[in-house]
């Protein structure tokens, strides 16, 4: 069955490192939905964490040619329940001063910020798991949306387990 | 003690044993063959014609040996023209470093003159690769690279020089070659290791298997267990087929051997693996021109599967018994474990196949048919040559016709399919192997691709043969025009005044010309004797001579036509 899966993949901190992996998914047919690296305690290890649309097979694949790319030193393949994941997205949204304070309303119940505030605009700033982000995008949607920029997925695996090396 | 880049380069080729090296100079790597030039007691260079040619023959060079082949070609168009053989080697999992020259570290980005992202070309067609910026990361990248090149699944690594690193000085201290410490960080995951209790469970499987059937492909060659195969297929009473690059993994006149499997396999082998109840793949990862339909694939059998890349394991079809880990261990627990058997209900059913449907052609004695030149090839060398293909036509005739029964002899572009590949390749393998025959089967097509590599051949005095079944046209393709495309011959037909053996006397090669059949078993005769130059011969064969068996494009494989 098609599902969403949350891959963290540690790799060295190489130049060229990330367009192995990038070009590895779309050599083998692999939906990225996203990506996000970034480096780890030890500045010789980086983090990418990607979201893969696919199948058994297809994650079976995924984690299986990652692991023949010499730079990539461990993978897992995230369960639902046994990992926090969190995406950073700003939202700019058409706000009047008729219109400003529900947003701001509707942004405390999220727990979400105002970064930026125009006339005619305001920047909201929520840091969620995609379920949330999808409800307060829905919430937003009728006041207009005029641009959405989100990082991807990062997670981390919950309690003491841990994806570290050695 | 301080040495330059370059020196360290050769000191390094050193570490690894490395005896040849085949190449192409340019600017970029003006230091690094100067070096070369100073150490050409220990360490040949090759100078090829193009560098495809170097490439190709490093492939048919660690083909043959299982050591590790190297390549060398200057910056730009020198590194683009390796790419070709390095996708070769790639798809066939051969061991291969390849170095090629970049521009200094300053110019890098700026599309300096003789500049290309070769690192960012081969990422697809290489194990791995490394662009080398400063002189103190030299020695530890080369080692590095050999050590992945031949460990677990083999496979082709480049690594570019960047020009000033040649020039530059550090200290160098002498290392035994060793397993790379690259797998340091990635222990357990390169080399899963299956289980004991796996392995107890697979031989069970075996032994209760009624109709098991063994699919020997190229990993029993590169990691050298033919022999313990051999030994498991005795023992168990199981037939084995091989796939192309698993020719001679399995002594193909062994009685237990049902052929090649595949588009162009044996009607035998194609109706075992349909009827077979467990299918034993050994090394081999079920390739499209193996399994052609997958869903009529050995419909009714389980599918245990060997092999030391776990990548490989489920794939391309769904696996009941994975076994991933090395080769030797696994065959030999496997063979410890599983019964004696003798005759078998299965063994007859099969026989009776072999009986009914034999590889089979019609020579009427009037033109002279391709298949009979390999058979003649196979007599006159008593089945002990090393037979380098190109691809198409060529390449299945002489991995029928000619009995192969030792590995590292049938060297072939069998995953590629890379026309050109052989003549280089068989440069490779005859300077790898002085003391054997090596005979490339060539198409027409095939050898006017690369022949400019016979002047390599001459200059090095490399006495192969090159067997040309000229039939003037792109045969494997008109074939398919032919039989599926209502013949309409899109450009596959190639009759144009090229002379042959006047061009291979133009290289200072001799050239023979064969029409008549009769003529056959002299031409070969003579070019076997010759032992200071290549020999062309330039058989011509009827343009509508067909290979077969063949599977029609998305047949299932049992349903292989078998003739005209």
């Amino acid at each position: 069955m098609e599902q969403r899966h949350t891959l963290s993949v540690l790799v060295e901190n190489h130049a060229g490192v990330l367009s192995r992996v990038a070009g590895l998914f779309s050599r083998r047919g692999f939906n990225i939905d996203s990506l996000a690296v970034g480096e780890t305690n030890d500045p010789g290890i980086s983090r990418i964490t990607i979201v893969v649309k696919g199948d058994d097979y297809i994650i079976d694949q995924v984690s299986k040619q990652l692991n023949k790319l010499v730079d990539v030193i461990k993978i897992k393949v995230f369960k639902t329940s046994e990992f926090v994941g969190r995406e950073l997205v700003l939202i700019k949204v058409n706000a009047d001063a008729k219109s400003r304070t529900e947003i701001i309303q509707l942004v405390d119940i999220f727990r979400a910020n105002i970064v930026d505030v125009a006339p005619d605009s305001m920047t909201v700033e929520i840091s969620a798991d995609q379920e949330k982000i999808n409800a307060l995008s829905i919430l937003l949607e009728p006041y207009g949306i005029l641009e959405v920029v989100r990082t991807g997925v990062i997670a981390i695996e919950r309690g003491s387990g841990d994806n570290h090396i050695l | 003690m301080k040495y330059t880049g370059a020196q360290i380069f050769v000191e390094c080729l050193k570490e690894q044993g490395v005896e040849t090296i085949f190449g192409f100079p340019g600017g970029k790597v003006l230091f690094l063959y100067d070096e070369l030039v100073k150490n050409s007691d220990s360490i040949k260079h090759i100078l090829t014609t193009h560098e495809q040619g170097a490439a190709h023959a490093a492939d048919g060079y660690a083909r043959t040996t299982g050591k590790v082949g190297v390549c060398i070609a200057t910056s730009g168009p020198g590194a683009t023209n390796l790419v070709t053989g390095i996708a070769t080697a790639y798809m066939d999992s051969v061991p291969m470093v390849a170095f090629t020259g970049q521009v200094g570290k300053k110019d890098l980005g700026k599309d300096s003159f003789q500049e290309v992202d070769i690192t960012g070309i081969t990422i697809p067609i290489t194990k791995h690769n490394y662009i080398v910026k400063e002189v103190d990361k030299l020695a530890d990248t080369i080692r590095e690279a050999f050590a992945i090149a031949r460990e677990g699944r083999p496979g082709p690594v480049l690594v570019d020089i960047c020009v000033n690193v040649g020039r530059e000085e550090c200290e160098y201290e002498k290392v035994e070659a060793k397993s790379g410490d690259y797998l340091k960080r990635h222990a357990g995951i390169h080399h899963e290791c299956v289980s004991e209790e796996h392995i107890a469970e697979a031989a069970k499987a075996i032994n209760e298997a009624k109709r098991p059937f063994i699919l020997s492909g190229g990993g029993v060659i590169i990691s050298g267990t033919s022999e313990k195969l051999t030994k498991l297929a005795r023992k168990g009473m199981i037939p084995v087929a091989t796939t192309l690059m698993g020719l001679g993994g399995f002594p193909s006149k062994d009685r237990l051997c049902t052929g090649l499997i595949g588009m162009h396999g044996s009607k035998t082998s194609n109706l075992t693996a349909t009827h077979c109840d467990l299918l034993i793949a050994v090394g081999a990862r079920f390739s499209d021109r193996v399994t052609s339909s997958v869903s009529n694939f050995a419909p009714g059998a389980k599918v245990m599967h060997i092999d030391i890349d776990s990548a490989e394991i489920g794939k391309n079809i769904p696996v009941d018994y994975p076994l991933c880990g090395f080769m030797d261990d696994i065959l030999e627990k496997l063979t410890e474990l599983i019964d004696e058997k003798k005759e078998s209900d299965w063994i007859d059913r099969i026989n009776a196949w072999r009986a009914k449907f034999p590889l089979s052609y019609l020579d009427d004695g009037k033109t002279v048919k391709p298949q009979t030149v390999v058979r003649k090839l196979d007599k006159l060398t008593n089945g002990k040559a090393i037979i380098v293909t190109e691809v198409g036509q060529n390449q299945i005739w002489a991995a029928q016709w000619y009995k192969f029964s030792e590995p590292r002899t049938y060297i072939s572009s069998g995953g590629l399919g890379t026309m050109g590949y052989g003549l280089g390749a068989a440069i490779g393998a005859q300077i790898a192997n002085p003391h054997k025959k090596v005979i490339n089967v060539a198409g027409d097509g095939s050898f006017r691709m690369n022949c400019n590599e016979l002047a390599t051949a001459v200059r090095y005095k490399v006495p192969i043969v090159i067997a040309i079944l000229n039939n003037s046209v792109l045969g494997m393709v008109r074939q398919w025009q032919t039989m599926f495309l209502e013949k309409r011959y899109a450009e596959t037909t190639i009759e144009d005044s090229m002379d042959y053996v006047a061009l291979a006397e133009a290289y200072g090669a001799i050239g023979i010309r064969v029409k008549d059949p009769n003529d056959v078993d002299a031409a070969i005769e003579r070019a076997l004797e010759v032992t200071d130059r290549p020999v062309v011969i330039d058989f011509w064969i009827d343009k509508d001579e067909k290979v077969f068996p063949i599977v029609p494009p998305g047949a299932s494989i049992e349903d292989v036509i078998t003739e005209d």
